[in-house]
Formats: structure tokens, C-alpha cells, sequence
């Protein structure tokens, strides 16, 4: 879609916007309509310049803009806005899907009702051709959610999966996240004095303070657009080469670079929160996967792979 | 677009919309400002047509529904109009409860290509006389992003037209080209996948979305088969969905190691070599590859066939280090 199109659009659903809204403030309806005052106040110049043919006083749209404020008074026939074109339906339609889906979610019958009027209002294209199925444990996530809606601060039993350990702490919840279908929980932890990201999978356990949630005003929400995991560079960046076996790795764990070849191996790189979290994730993956760098992950594997194999007594 | 182009189309639109009889371009030109032209010179003619081709495909994309036809049988040139009932979005009332979550709906694309589908949707919907809060939260966020293929396989399902496209797996060293009829794009577990006939394998195939490689491209005609009525859910489950744990093993836990292990306990004894824990597992070799990740902090003492499974594991994990596999006494020193 281009701005061109975008303008003549949002034109005519200026009309049938101000029609519905008598005497509305110019800066609201920007506001509304995402779009600067400024701007608005140029469509409604254009507007006053389009009507029915004749074009003379009578067939133009016209409109009281008193000030601040303004009202249709003639709408020469541009009294509805458009239908929803099939991309519009699609998206609002399978959004509303995917909110009924999210486990834990409020509000599921107001979800169900809404997407029921909006199917029938975008008619033959409303049979948006995507089906949702999510998961989660619902009743955690609906324990989370209720704490964020009343401010509660929670006891948690965590287990952090870099560090391989689990560890109780008090946390004051800002909003819980369903990113790529996992489940998050947002909160200032008290212990790190920082906001952190819980995956709620990992949340073994949860039982609310008796306080109300302090999050201080220098907590800020996690930008997740990009994805949850943020790499910084003062974490160890880890060099592997994969076999094809072990190849799938590349689409479970966000890699920094992959290089293919030569032959069937894969030499990719990743940030490792630390080294003891590589050593567990090589072994895991197993013969397939190969340390290259930095040195010290590729003895730490070794010297674990021997000790591994000395305490079933087995030597080779 | 110029001023007076946004001008000569909104005035284009109100002219469609207000006649009943079919305007021909002809007519079209003397009436609507912006398309005045000397029809007897050529040149200036071809002009106002190819201007005019432009404004039609305008509409169009915008999804305007123009009509074409002829008012009567003696009408030579089909004309055109817009008829108000395809042009105008139905009548809709959302309570202030369906407006918050429609509002808070179109917020989830925020961060993904259907976010601009979704705000002028949206806009649609304020013009209609609604008013949506953007600001209300469900105490939970989904954010979702899609892959850059979900636009033209949702497009091809709607059409119900046949897409091929090059496809590979990471076990793959090239992708292979897939002809498909798809019947509906699935969203399950955060990931998006296509369900549908493959026209090579001739039965049913499920596509990772992200998987599939460089453009979508569309074969045969649209409207060329009938999705049947599946459930597409229980499709993609059936690749991955749960397994029941039917195995049980028993596994010494080194005494406040291995956290990760431990969460997944059924049952923990303390003893002096260790903790003893019982796990319930699907498949042993899976379950193997994933305790050799705790190295010694976990020693399987049953059943045979994990322990076995572990062993292996460890022994081609040495056998492929750098310098070889230590000795017993190397590993003592």
C-alpha cells in the first residue's frame, strides 16, 4: 500500500469518522486517527473541495469547524466508511484469534462475541484460512495475570537455565508476555533490582507476599520486539561446528552467523549467557556438535565428558 | 499523490457512488474535475486514458468494489459505478467490552507486517461510530510476528490456489521445490505452518512457514479446489505434539547440582553418594542426550537401556574431542 493510496483512504474514512462524532475536538480525532492535527486540518481543506457533481455550494461536503472543533454538515454521500478489504479482516480477525487462544487470557467471551459481529461484518472475507492453537499452563498464567491486574508482589521459585539453579525470590509484576507462543512474566525483581523477564515455564512455584507490588518508576518494559533474548557482547560468543544432526540447533537458539560447509558441517556462533550453560548445551546436543572457540568452553567440555564417563567406570 | 489527484479521486468515488446508471469514461470525464481533455487529439486523449487506468487500479487496491457494465442493451462501452451496499462496511455495535478487545487485538501486530492491515481495519471501524480504547490491557500481551511468507500463502488459501515454493529443512543441504493446494495456515506454539495437498506426494504435508525459501508462487487458477472440512490443529499436533512419559528411570543427583534435573523429579530420596531421583521419560534416547548435558552431576542408575543410552552418548562426545578419549587415570590426576 502506498501513502498515496493511504491519503485518498484515510479521506474517506474521514467523512463518515466526523459524521459519527459531532462537534469532536480536531486534536481528539488526530489522535484517533494517528495522524498530526496538522495534517488532519489539510484533509479537511481537501474534503471541502470534493462532493457530488455540480460542484457548486450545495453538492459539496461541507462542515462547521468552529475553532477547535469540528462538524460534518453535509457528507455528499461518503456516510459509511469502506468495507474491510480481506488484509484488514485477516489481520483483526486472526488477532482476535490469537488473544481467545492465549492461554490465561480475560475477557474470553468479550473476545468471542467481538470477533463473532467483526466475521459478520466483513462478510465472505472473514473466513480468514488460519486456525490458532496455543498453549500453556493456564492456570499459572491466570494466577500471573491476576497479581499484574491487582498489584500484588509474588514469591517465586525460579529456575534460571544459565545458571542451572533455582532460587526463590520476591518479584512485583509489570505485565505478562506471550512471545513466539511462550509465556513471560515481566516484573521488577527485588534481588536483582531490575527488571527481568520469568518464562513462566520455569516458574516452579508462586504464592503472593501479602504486599502490594512495588515497582519503581525507573522500571521500564523490556523492548520485545526483536525476540526475548538479547545477546550482549560481554557474553561469551561460542563457535560451533554442527553436523547435520545437529543442524536444528539453528532454528531453536538464536545464532549470531551460520556458515554453511564445508561439506555437511555448519560453523555457527552464538552468545552464551556463560560458559557453564554452553558446556550443558554442547553435551546435550552431543557427538554433532564440535567446540571451535573460545578454547576454555572446549575444555571444560572435555574435562566433563571424561568425568561423566569416570563415574559410570567406564574409561573409553 | 498530488493534491489534486487525492482531489479528483475522492470526487471520482462520490460520483461512482451517487449514479445508478453505468458512467462511461466519456462520461466519467466530463463530469468529475481533474479529467478534463480534448478528446479529438489524440495524444491528450490516450493521456486521460492511461490516467484513468491509473485511478481504476487506485481504487481498486484500496479496495473500492468498482462495477462495470451497461446501463441498457443499446449502451455500446461499459461504463462503470460503485453500488453502496458492496461499498459500505456493514452495520456494526461493539459493546465498550468488544471495542477494548478489538483495540488491544490490533495492538499485536504492533511489532509485524499486518500492523498497518490491522490500524486501518481498525479506522474502519472508529469511522463506523465506534470508539476503542487503545490503552486497556488483559494483564497479558501476546506479541506476535509472522513469517515473511504468511501473506502469500494466506492469500493463495483464500483464493484457494495452488502455491509452490522452495522449501529445506536444516538437515536439508538444498531446499526442494513443493507444489501444494493449501487449505489454512496454522498458528501452533509461536510457529506458523501451511497444511494442504502436496501435489507431489499426492497426501496431505504440513510446511513450516519460516522454512520455505525466497517467493511464494502461485500455479494454476484460483477457486481450483476445495479445502476439506479438517481440523488443521490436530494436523500440525500430529507432528509435534505431547508424548505420554511411559518410561521411568532412577538417577543419582550429585547433592545441589543440577537444578534442571531436579525440577522434573517425581520423587527425591537423599542418600550419601547423592540424591536418588525418579524422572518419567517418552524416549530414552532423547531423555539420554539430555541428562549427558548435566555431565557427572547425574549418574543413571536405571533402567538399563537410559544408562546404556548415556554411556554411548559420552563415549562418541570423547571420541570426537580434540586429542582423543583421556584414560581412567588422566581423568584421577
Amino acid at each position: 500500500m502506498t501513502a498515496s493510496i493511504d491519503r485518498l483512504g484515510r479521506l474517506l474514512n474521514l467523512v463518515p469518522y466526523l459524521l459519527s462524532r459531532p462537534g469532536i475536538a480536531v486534536a481528539d480525532a488526530a489522535g484517533d486517527l494517528g495522524v498530526t492535527e496538522r495534517q488532519l486540518r489539510e484533509d479537511l481543506q481537501l474534503l471541502w473541495l470534493c462532493g457530488l457533481p455540480g460542484y457548486g455550494p450545495g453538492d459539496l461536503i461541507d462542515m462547521a469547524l468552529d475553532g477547535d472543533r469540528v462538524t460534518i454538515t453535509y457528507d455528499a454521500g461518503i456516510d459509511r466508511p469502506l468495507r474491510l478489504r480481506p488484509d484488514e479482516a485477516l489481520a483483526l480477525v486472526v488477532a482476535l484469534r490469537l488473544l481467545g487462544e492465549t492461554p490465561g487470557m480475560a475477557q474470553r467471551e468479550a473476545i468471542d462475541r467481538a470477533l463473532a459481529k467483526l466475521e459478520r461484518a466483513a462478510g465472505a472475507d472473514a473466513g480468514a484460512p488460519v486456525t490458532v492453537g496455543q498453549r500453556g499452563d493456564n492456570d499459572r498464567l491466570e494466577d500471573l495475570r491476576r497479581a499484574v491486574e491487582g498489584r500484588r508482589a509474588l514469591r517465586i521459585v525460579y529456575y534460571t537455565a544459565s545458571r542451572d539453579a533455582t532460587a526463590e525470590r520476591v518479584v512485583d509484576p509489570m505485565r505478562v508476555l506471550v512471545v513466539g507462543g511462550r509465556a513471560y512474566l515481566e516484573a521488577w525483581c527485588r534481588q536483582a533490582g531490575a527488571v527481568r523477564l520469568f518464562r513462566v515455564d520455569r516458574v516452579d512455584g508462586c504464592v503472593e507476599t501479602g504486599q502490594p507490588s512495588a515497582v519503581p518508576p525507573e522500571a521500564h518494559p523490556v523492548d520485545v520486539r526483536d525476540g526475548v533474548f538479547r545477546s550482549t557482547t560481554d557474553q561469551p560468543l561460542v563457535t560451533l561446528r554442527l553436523a547435520r544432526g545437529a543442524r536444528w540447533i539453528t532454528e531453536y537458539y538464536p545464532c549470531e552467523t551460520v556458515t554453511e560447509g564445508p561439506g555437511e558441517h555448519w560453523t555457527v556462533t552464538l552468545r552464551a549467557a556463560d560458559l557453564a550453560w554452553a558446556t550443558r548445551l554442547v553435551l546435550g546436543i552431543g557427538p554433532d556438535a564440535t567446540v571451535l572457540g573460545p578454547p576454555k568452553l572446549a575444555t571444560m567440555i572435555a574435562d566433563r565428558t571424561r568425568a561423566a564417563l569416570a563415574s559410570y567406570g567406564v574409561d573409553r | 499523490m498530488s493534491r489534486s489527484r487525492t482531489e479528483r479521486l475522492v470526487n471520482l468515488v462520490i460520483c461512482l457512488l451517487s449514479t445508478r446508471r453505468f458512467l462511461t469514461a466519456a462520461q466519467i470525464a466530463a463530469i468529475v474535475p481533474g479529467y478534463e481533455h480534448d478528446a479529438r487529439d489524440q495524444r491528450d486523449h490516450e493521456a486521460f486514458q492511461r490516467k484513468f487506468e491509473r485511478d481504476k487500479a487506485e481504487l481498486r487496491d484500496l479496495g473500492v468494489p468498482l462495477e462495470t457494465g451497461t446501463t441498457s442493451v443499446f449502451d455500446s462501452e461499459p461504463g462503470y459505478r460503485i453500488a453502496r451496499g458492496d461499498y459500505a462496511l456493514p452495520e456494526v455495535r461493539l459493546e465498550p467490552d468488544e471495542a477494548a478487545v478489538v483495540g488491544l487485538a490490533a495492538r499485536l501486530w504492533q511489532h509485524a507486517g499486518l500492523a498497518a492491515a490491522a490500524s486501518s481495519g481498525l479506522a474502519k471501524l472508529r469511522a463506523a461510530g465506534i470508539d476503542v480504547d487503545q490503552h486497556t490491557s488483559l494483564g497479558i500481551e501476546p506479541v506476535v510476528t509472522v513469517d515473511a511468507t504468511f501473506e502469500p500463502v494466506t492469500g493463495a488459501v483464500r483464493d484457494r490456489q495452488a502455491i509452490s515454493f522452495a522449501y529445506r529443512v536444516p538437515e536439508d543441504d538444498q531446499s526442494t521445490v513443493r507444489r501444494l493446494q493449501p487449505w489454512g495456515v496454522v498458528s501452533y506454539r509461536g510457529r506458523w505452518y501451511v497444511v494442504g495437498h502436496d501435489l507431489d506426494r499426492g497426501a496431505p504435508r504440513c510446511f513450516r512457514l519460516s522454512r520455505m525459501v525466497g517467493a511464494v508462487r502461485r500455479l494454476g487458477r484460483p477457486g481450483a479446489y476445495a479445502p476439506p472440512e479438517v481440523d488443521l490443529i490436530e494436523y500440525v499436533a500430529g507432528f509435534s505434539g505431547p508424548v505420554e512419559r511411559s518410561g521411568r528411570a532412577i538417577v543419582l543427583v550429585r547433592q545441589g547440582r543440577a537444578a534442571g534435573v531436579r525440577r522434573w523429579a517425581e520423587e527425591i530420596a537423599p542418600g550419601a553418594a547423592g540424591d536418588r531421583v525418579v524422572l518419567s521419560y517418552a524416549d530414552p534416547h532423547w531423555f539420554a542426550s539430555w541428562l549427558v548435558g548435566f555431565g557427572a552431576d547425574v549418574v543413571v542408575l536405571d533402567p538399563p537401556e537410559v544408562r546404556q543410552a548415556v554411556i554411548e552418548r559420552l563415549r562418541a562426545i570423547a571420541a570426537a574431542l580434540p586429542g582423543g578419549v583421556a584414560t581412567l587415570e588422566e581423568v584421577a590426576r
